[in-house]
């Protein structure tokens, strides 16, 4: 019971209950992706306005479990403002909290500072088949950065 | 009966022939016996994959310690143990399903690739545009995907048999698509994701009028079912051996002689001819002709000792005990505030899919398995059944013969851990 708490923290629960920039398409949107995981159906659209290089605005669609629609709404808080390369860095800030992964890492890691708020995702590691839930709008919200339509966790 | 080493001598309250012995059927099954994140294993993921009674285990083990080798190409004596294994399993498959010989019983790798079969080798070289494949809207997605495949070679159309919000197919509308254009029935006998039992018998029937064949997924049938392809008068009949006890890997496609002795073969290789020259190649003999190159031998085998598992028990016992789990589970789960059933057939088999309010069914899983309890989640291979209850997933616990009333206890206590943390 208390080892679950670690993963579904009252943060977590609160941005699955009340998800951030949710539903959310801004007006002047200009890139846009569509996320599934094909695993257990979580889809997320993830819609952003970049201007001059920077995430001007940020919103969300669809539906996920709790992992995936917490750490979607908690990206869109944590990007929303930030010039697009910061965003692709505390992506991978957030992968490594996630798995250890060392894949594409460039080996440098701020410390777990840069994460604020995103921390709370740190329990997913525990949960291997869960992971993909937590990055799922990250992938999403990378492939709409990249001009990719479409971005699975497969 | 009272023979068996797994029937109970007396029970007060039931007939005593048709009772498990549930302690020491649970002592057969080692993966049963562990902890799992602390607590001791709770399986009710037997949908997916049922656990394997230490006699397959030992038996897979013997066969690659003492027989490995080739079957029907060797004369030497660990050629002739293994292939003497491999055939006495098809007797073992021929009685296990009243076959009338064993020229019907092909090994493939599962359910998957028996459907796949069928359509290639039965459906291929026989269908055109007009033609019509008959499936309902509650198949796996490996009684969909085949025939679409099929519909995208032939020009044929895949015509699909609804069912109602209870989950049960709508046998009317089964009657009014069955007619002269079509050619093929595919029928899921108990559905994976409702646990409704299809009523295969009477749609056979009634294809049967039309000179229509019907093939019989049984995936979720045979380990909870006594099945009798000769009594049911189907077509074909498909199994998974690892949802009976039995290795992945492996599975059985059964079907009618007349049928198989027409079709073409479905792979070409070792095994399945009787002369090759670079002229003609001859094909062998029924059922060698669909089982071209090294089968899964140690599979096969295995499947064997599953069968003479269950042959030890008696198959009704088995699906009375189930079904009063099934109900015993049914009635506490009606009564938990916010908590709805998906699938509520009358006639309904090993299968329990719901949902929590607010909860998506991937977080109820991870909470249960905190808690030791393994069940799926997910949309179980049946995108078209979410979609018809508007769902993207379901939770599903499914039972087999050794689960009883303390599993389905602690299933309804992790789903009150997953309402406490979800409503705080
Ligand atoms: C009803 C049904 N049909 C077909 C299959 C496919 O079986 P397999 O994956 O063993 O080929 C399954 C297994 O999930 C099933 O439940």
């Amino acid at each position: 019971m208390n080892d679950m708490r670690d993963l579904y923290e009252e943060l977590i629960l609160d941005h699955n209950r009340n998800p951030r920039n949710y539903p959310k398409k801004p007006t002047d949107c200009n890139c846009t992706a569509h996320g599934h995981n094909p695993l257990c159906g979580d889809e997320f659209i993830v819609n952003l306005t970049v201007e001059d290089g920077v995430i001007k605005d940020i919103g969300f669609e669809g539906a996920g479990c709790a992992i995936s629609t917490a750490s979607a709404s908690l990206m869109t808080e944590a990007i929303i403002g930030m010039p697009v390369e910061d965003a692709d860095k505390l992506f991978s800030e957030v992968r490594h909290l996630l798995t250890d992964d060392d894949e594409d890492d460039d080996g440098e890691h701020a410390d777990e500072s840069v994460l604020g708020k995103l921390s709370v995702l740190k329990g997913v590691k525990e949960y291997p088949m869960r992971v993909k839930c937590a990055t799922l709008a990250w992938h999403t919200m990378h492939a709409a950065l990249m001009g990719k339509k479409d971005s699975t966790t497969e | 009966m009272n023979s068996s080493p797994h029937m109970l001598e007396r029970n007060f309250t039931t007939d005593p022939e048709r009772v498990l012995d549930l302690k020491a059927l649970r002592a057969d099954f080692p993966a049963l016996h562990q902890q799992v994140r602390g607590h001791p294993l709770v399986y009710l993921d037997n949908g997916a994959t049922s656990q394997k009674p230490q006699s397959v285990i030992d038996t897979i083990r013997h066969y690659y310690e003492r027989d490995n080798s080739n079957v029907h190409r060797g004369v030497h004596t660990l050629s002739e143990r293994a292939t003497l294994a491999y055939e006495g399993v098809r007797k073992k498959v021929r009685n296990f399903f009243n076959a009338a010989s064993i020229r019907e019983i092909i090994f493939v790798r599962g359910t998957t690739e028996a459907i796949n079969l069928v359509a290639q080798s039965y459906g291929r070289p026989r269908f055109s545009a007009g033609d019509e494949i008959l499936i309902t809207e509650m198949e796996h997605h490996s009684n969909i995907v085949p025939w679409q495949l099929l519909c995208q070679q032939t020009g044929a159309t895949l015509k699909v048999v609804p069912f109602n919000d209870a989950g049960e197919l709508d046998v009317d509308a089964y009657h009014q698509l069955l007619g002269p254009k079509t050619r093929l029935v595919a029928v899921v006998h108990v559905s994976n994701s409702l646990g409704t039992v299809n009523p295969v018998a009477e749609m056979i029937k009634a294809a049967h009028q039309f000179d229509v064949p019907v093939l019989v997924d049984g995936a979720q049938a045979v380990a909870h079912r006594k099945v009798d392809v000769q009594a049911l008068d189907c077509d074909f009949y498909t199994c998974s051996a690892h949802k009976l006890f039995g290795p992945t890997g492996t599975g059985v496609l059964y079907a009618k002689e007349a049928l198989l002795a027409d079709m073409e073969p479905y792979q070409g290789g070792g095994d399945m001819i009787s002369r090759v020259s670079f002229e003609k190649t001859l094909y062998n003999d029924l059922p060698y002709k669909f089982e071209a190159g090294t089968p899964n031998i140690a599979g096969v085998i295995g499947l064997g000792a599953a069968l003479d598992y269950l042959d030890e028990l008696d198959m009704a016992a088995i699906a009375a005990h189930e079904d009063e789990l099934l109900d015993y589970a049914t009635t506490q789960l009606q009564s938990l505030p916010g908590v709805r059933l998906i699938g509520t057939a009358t006639e309904k088999a090993s299968i329990l899919s719901f949902c929590i309010e607010g909860v998506h069914p991937h977080d109820i899983s991870t909470i249960l398995d905190g808690e030791g309890i393994a069940i799926r989640a997910g949309h179980h291979c049946t995108m078209p059944v979410m979609t018809h209850y508007g769902l993207s997933a379901t939770a599903r616990a499914s039972f087999a013969l050794y689960n009883n009333r303390a599993d389905v206890d602690a299933l309804i206590a992790g789903i009150d851990k997953v309402k406490e943390i979800f409503q705080s």
